[in-house]
């Protein structure tokens, strides 16, 4: 709540004009503009026209979007708009449920991710995800953590990257002295903040999070929610969620989407977090978040 | 709706007590409990009678042999002397060979199933031919043997040989096998492959890291259950060879030299036993059956331990 009205200063960050860099310079792992990318340029993401569909439903229609780097960037909406389908298509998660498909395109950093050429495991890699339900691997803390870099081929010393990302996802000083029992032992919120460790040791890009506090109590959630704010200086975060306060306290930018008569999601209105919820320019986005209809 | 208004106009405590006491449990509920606690004792009654019959039966091989003895003597016409050593040694061996090839063949073809086959008309197909496979008669895998592995091994004693006889059990089995770790693979959550895919991930290096790892209880028990079902299957083995009697084998006969040559196993060793005229005989069918019956049993035994152990809930 505190910082509520806050991310309007942090959206805009001091740039300098910088100079046009190569589009898919992918390993962004330093802030955007201290790696020489113009904040303002090139979108993260780019979706045109793009439709979603499992089997022949189609859950979402000619949605255009562009998301920017090191933002949050919420999506809000309720319950059967697509939220999770877009995000689960951002980097081909989707692509491992039967039945679904999408059409349109997808821009990540200007490559198009439905390319043929493209490896979607790679596209995992560099956009990472964290889920609705805290789901660690059944393994010490450490496996958790260790897993992605091992399967990346990571050369470097592994502890120290397991203590750096336990460190930035805020639970080293829980976990520091048990690194060797199961992760599944810890409680709600601190499985899903190892989950964000173990996304953020694979260095990727971006974190796409599907309801992350969602299975958590109120402080876990605040937990989250300051860790989102400490990430996003290294990270671009797309996230979805419901609770409405969480988008307004949590996110730079927010979009809304709701579906239409034949069930399709579509979005209705994005723009800066704060003006979606204190002047939105669409009288369904207004219904929707002064909580009169969703 | 009438019965609820009536309780809550009389909601005073005595209206309250008479309605919570008054009542009897009525007689139909205690005639269903009964007829069902009936049925369970028709079942598990007659499994004791069975069991007891031939514990029973088998004394006089326990008193007068011991068990030693009698598992550790050849197969012999004189009743006096008979024993299961080469039963036991063919059905241990057997399962040998049902083991190594159903492990490897089975669990792959339940990997393929579960985590790679696309979900379109073949697979749903397979899997549905998986099941059938599972319910055909074993006999009829026994003629499947016959004509396939017999013949193909006919230089080796004729193709009756331990080989043949492995690999004929090992096709009864292998459906089984594959739906068990199918169903043990199916068990894993998405949630869990997700969180692989979800930091890069391979197919490969999600089901080896993750799946099957997490899965590896649920397979073994089911196989172990299968190995107990084997041990105790005789018709596919009379079909493709298993001397049923006048069986013999020097005692200086090498493993390489018994699991080519003639065989037999313990099945069908009670099968064969069980047809001779001498009255001696009977005593020492039901002494084989309570073998049988203890390793069958064992077997079971290992696997629920290791379920219970094991088995992770998600």
């Amino acid at each position: 709540m505190n910082e509520g009205g806050d991310p309007v200063t942090l959206q805009s960050p001091a740039v300098p004009e910088a100079t046009t860099h190569p589009a898919p310079a992918i390993r962004v792992t330093t802030p955007a503009a201290a790696a020489g990318l113009p904040a303002e340029g090139r979108p993260v993401f780019e979706l045109k026209s793009f439709s979603a569909y499992y089997g022949t439903f189609r859950a979402i229609k000619d949605m255009d979007l562009a998301i920017q780097p090191n933002r949050i960037t919420a999506l809000i909406g309720p319950s059967g708009s697509g939220k999770s389908t877009v995000l689960r298509w951002l980097n081909r998660m989707n692509d491992l449920v039967p039945g679904a498909n999408m059409s349109g395109e997808v821009l990540y950093h200007g490559v198009n991710l439905f390319d043929k050429r493209v490896d979607p495991v790679e596209v995992r890699r560099r956009i990472g995800m964290v889920f609705q339900k805290p789901n660690p691997f059944p393994k010490s803390i450490y496996d958790n953590v260790a897993f992605g870099p091992r399967v990346a081929g990571y050369k470097g010393k592994m502890d120290e990257l397991v203590e750096a990302s336990l460190r930035r996802a805020a639970i080293w000083d829980e976990v520091k002295d048990k690194l060797k029992q199961p992760g599944t032992a810890l409680s709600g919120g601190q499985q899903q903040r190892l989950c964000i460790a173990r996304a953020i040791a694979v260095q990727p890009d971006v974190i796409l999070m599907d309801e992350p506090c969602s299975a958590l109590d109120p402080v876990a959630t605040l937990k989250i929610e300051e860790l989102m704010f400490e990430l996003k200086q290294n990270y671009t975060i797309v996230i979805v969620t419901h609770n409405m306060q969480q988008a307004a306290r949590a996110s730079d930018e927010t979009m809304f989407m709701t579906m239409g008569e034949d069930r399709a999601g579509y979005v209705v209105e994005i723009g800066p977090t704060s003006e979606i919820f204190t002047n939105p320019k669409q009288q369904l986005t207004e219904d929707y978040v002064s909580g009169r209809f969703g | 709706m009438a019965y609820a208004g009536k309780l809550r106009t009389n909601a005073t405590t005595a209206a309250v007590e008479r309605a919570l006491t008054g009542q009897t449990r009525p007689v139909g509920e205690w005639i269903f409990q009964g007829l069902l606690f009936v049925a369970l004792v028709i079942a598990l009654g007659f499994l004791v009678w069975l069991l007891s019959d031939v514990l029973v039966r088998s004394m006089p091989v326990w008193q007068e042999r011991g068990v030693q003895n009698f598992i550790s003597t050849n197969l012999s016409s004189d009743p006096a002397k008979a024993g299961i050593a080469q039963g036991l040694f063919g059905s241990i061996f057997l399962m040998l060979i049902v083991i190594s090839l159903t492990i490897p063949v089975g669990v792959s073809a339940a990997i393929y199933l579960e985590e790679y086959a696309a979900d379109n008309r073949l697979t749903r197909l397979l899997n549905t031919a998986v099941r059938n496979l599972a319910a055909v008669p074993a006999v009829v895998y026994g003629l499947l043997g016959l004509s396939v592995f017999v013949a193909a091994m006919q230089d080796i004693n004729n193709g009756r040989n331990l080989l043949a006889g492995g690999l004929t059990l090992s096709l009864v089995v292998l459906p089984i096998v594959i739906i068990t770790a199918a169903e043990a693979l199916r068990s894993v959550p998405r949630a869990i492959r997700e969180a692989g895919f979800g930091v890069g991930a391979t197919k490969w290096e999600v089901v080896r890291s993750h799946v099957l790892p997490y899965a590896a209880p649920g397979i073994f028990t089911g196989i172990i259950l299968t190995i107990a079902r084997a041990f105790g299957e005789t018709a596919p083995l009379l079909l493709v060879g298993a001397a049923a009697a006048g069986f013999g084998q020097a005692a200086s006969a090498t493993v390489v030299d018994k699991v080519l040559g003639p065989y037999t196993s313990l099945p069908t060793t009670i099968y064969s036993w069980a047809r001779l005229p001498q009255a001696e005989f009977r005593a020492l069918t039901a002494a084989a059956i309570v073998v049988l019956l203890a390793v069958v049993l064992f077997i079971n035994a290992v696997a629920i331990i290791l379920r219970n152990r094991y088995e992770r809930r998600w």
